[in-house]
């Protein structure tokens, strides 16, 4: 299909990525900086080295995933006897004392969201890897979900902050934040940053590069 | 003099053009939404972070759950949460908490004044482009919704053990994110870069 419009590249604009605006480049632009005379960030056609950045990032976080889940959340020590308790326990508790709706809110937030977001950026990794012309708007589309969605992940941190920040009785009980704790933050951040550094306009590049 | 926009999705070039009252204008490719027309975008802006920045404070004084156990009431405010995960050797995660729930949504709040409240009077500021950019950056980093979420689960899961009582700040908390999400909503950034191009 021969499009009727074309892209910022194309013709030879770059767009900035803070403020949108469209700057027309001369030359073919190689080594130096742009600066964006409008708001002052540097300028690039596309996220500086997106796909290299994203996988490491998407790694990094599938190794955090791990100890993550594995090490407890929480530690509740109640007269003297110690339960900890990892984020799965913890959903596991939740259904068994009929509390489906906390229950569910947990699963989906804290382990559910961070692997379908490692899923769905690898997918779009090798997809791009690929120059894959396969339904760049429903791709598109899914890397917009991952952005939007991957800050809830965080809820989980909250209530280990707020939990222990109540819980703290003495000797009557007390709650602590357990060694799953870091990980599973690193894991929320780092995903951001994965999301964040991934350029959507690389799907439609392989598009583009087809129709020459 | 015409305008054009490239979509920061797919890089298409779109012509810009004026919109209906509350339009959208979305990408003619991938759907992205381009620019909306948001009436007073920068006076309800301006409105929503005054208001935002005194829920703030209030929410952050005063305590937002109290918990009763026997005749023992702990009460708790934010920072307290954060210093106890200090105390317990979790430093990365009290600065991670910190940041997002305290230190990102004030100052989203303190920079917004800074560049509204000048242009609300015709002025621009110095460093106007250099500190909206920072507080746009701080977007995704302010959690406040989140937090909400977390008040709540927190709620139920102590509810077993214990009478939980809300505290005064929990309205404020409850204020503030409505307000937050008011004001990013309002805001149409493309309003301030063009104020940003106008400065000699």
């Amino acid at each position: 299909m021969k499009q009727l419009f074309l892209t910022a590249r194309e013709s030879s604009q770059i767009s900035c990525h803070s403020c949108q605006l469209l700057c027309r480049i001369r030359a073919p632009q190689k080594e130096g900086i742009l600066i964006c005379p409008r708001c002052g960030s540097t300028m690039h056609q596309r996220k500086p080295n997106s796909v290299k950045r994203t996988w490491a990032l998407v790694l990094a976080a599938c190794i955090f995933y791990i100890p993550a889940n594995l090490f407890p959340v929480t530690i509740v020590t109640s007269l003297g006897k110690a339960q900890a308790d990892t984020i799965m326990s913890g959903v596991i508790y939740f259904i068994g004392s009929g509390m489906w709706p906390i229950a569910l809110v947990i699963f989906v937030a804290s382990i559910l969201v961070p692997i379908l977001k490692l899923i769905i950026l690898t997918f779009l990794l090798i997809s791009v890897q690929r120059k894959s012309t396969w339904r760049p708007k429903d791709r598109t589309r899914l890397y917009r979900i991952t952005e939007v969605v991957g800050r809830w992940s965080m809820v989980d941190i909250y209530v280990v902050t707020i939990l222990v920040a109540l819980v703290n009785l003495g000797s009557l009980a007390t709650i602590k934040a357990g060694p799953g704790v870091p990980f599973f933050a690193a894991v929320v951040v780092i995903t951001m940053f994965a999301a964040m550094s991934f350029d959507p306009r690389l799907i439609w590049d392989a598009k583009e590069t087809l129709d020459e | 003099m015409e305008s054009f926009i490239a979509c920061h999705e797919c890089d298409l070039v779109h012509r810009v053009q004026p919109l209906p009252h509350k339009g959208v204008a979305k990408c003619s490719r991938c759907g992205a939404v381009l620019y909306r027309h948001k009436p007073n975008s920068l006076e309800r802006t301006l409105a929503l972070s005054m208001a935002g920045l005194i829920l703030f404070v209030l929410a952050n004084s005063f305590p937002f759950l109290a918990l009763k156990m026997g005749s023992q009431i702990h009460q708790t405010t934010l920072i307290t949460g954060i210093k106890q995960l200090y105390l317990q050797d979790m430093r990365g995660i009290a600065l991670v908490v910190l940041a997002t729930t305290i230190l990102a949504p004030l100052a989203q709040l303190l920079g917004m004044l800074y560049v509204l409240l000048p242009l609300r009077y015709h002025r621009s500021p110095p460093k106007l482009a250099r500190v909206f950019r920072f507080v746009r950056s701080l977007q995704p980093w302010s959690m406040m919704e989140v937090f909400m979420l977390g008040i709540l689960v927190s709620v139920v899961k102590l509810a077993k053990m214990a009478k939980i009582v809300p505290g005064i700040a929990i309205f404020s908390f409850f204020a503030l994110i409505v307000v937050l999400a008011a004001a990013t909503v309002s805001l149409d950034p493309h309003e301030v870069w063009e104020k940003c191009e106008e400065r000699p």
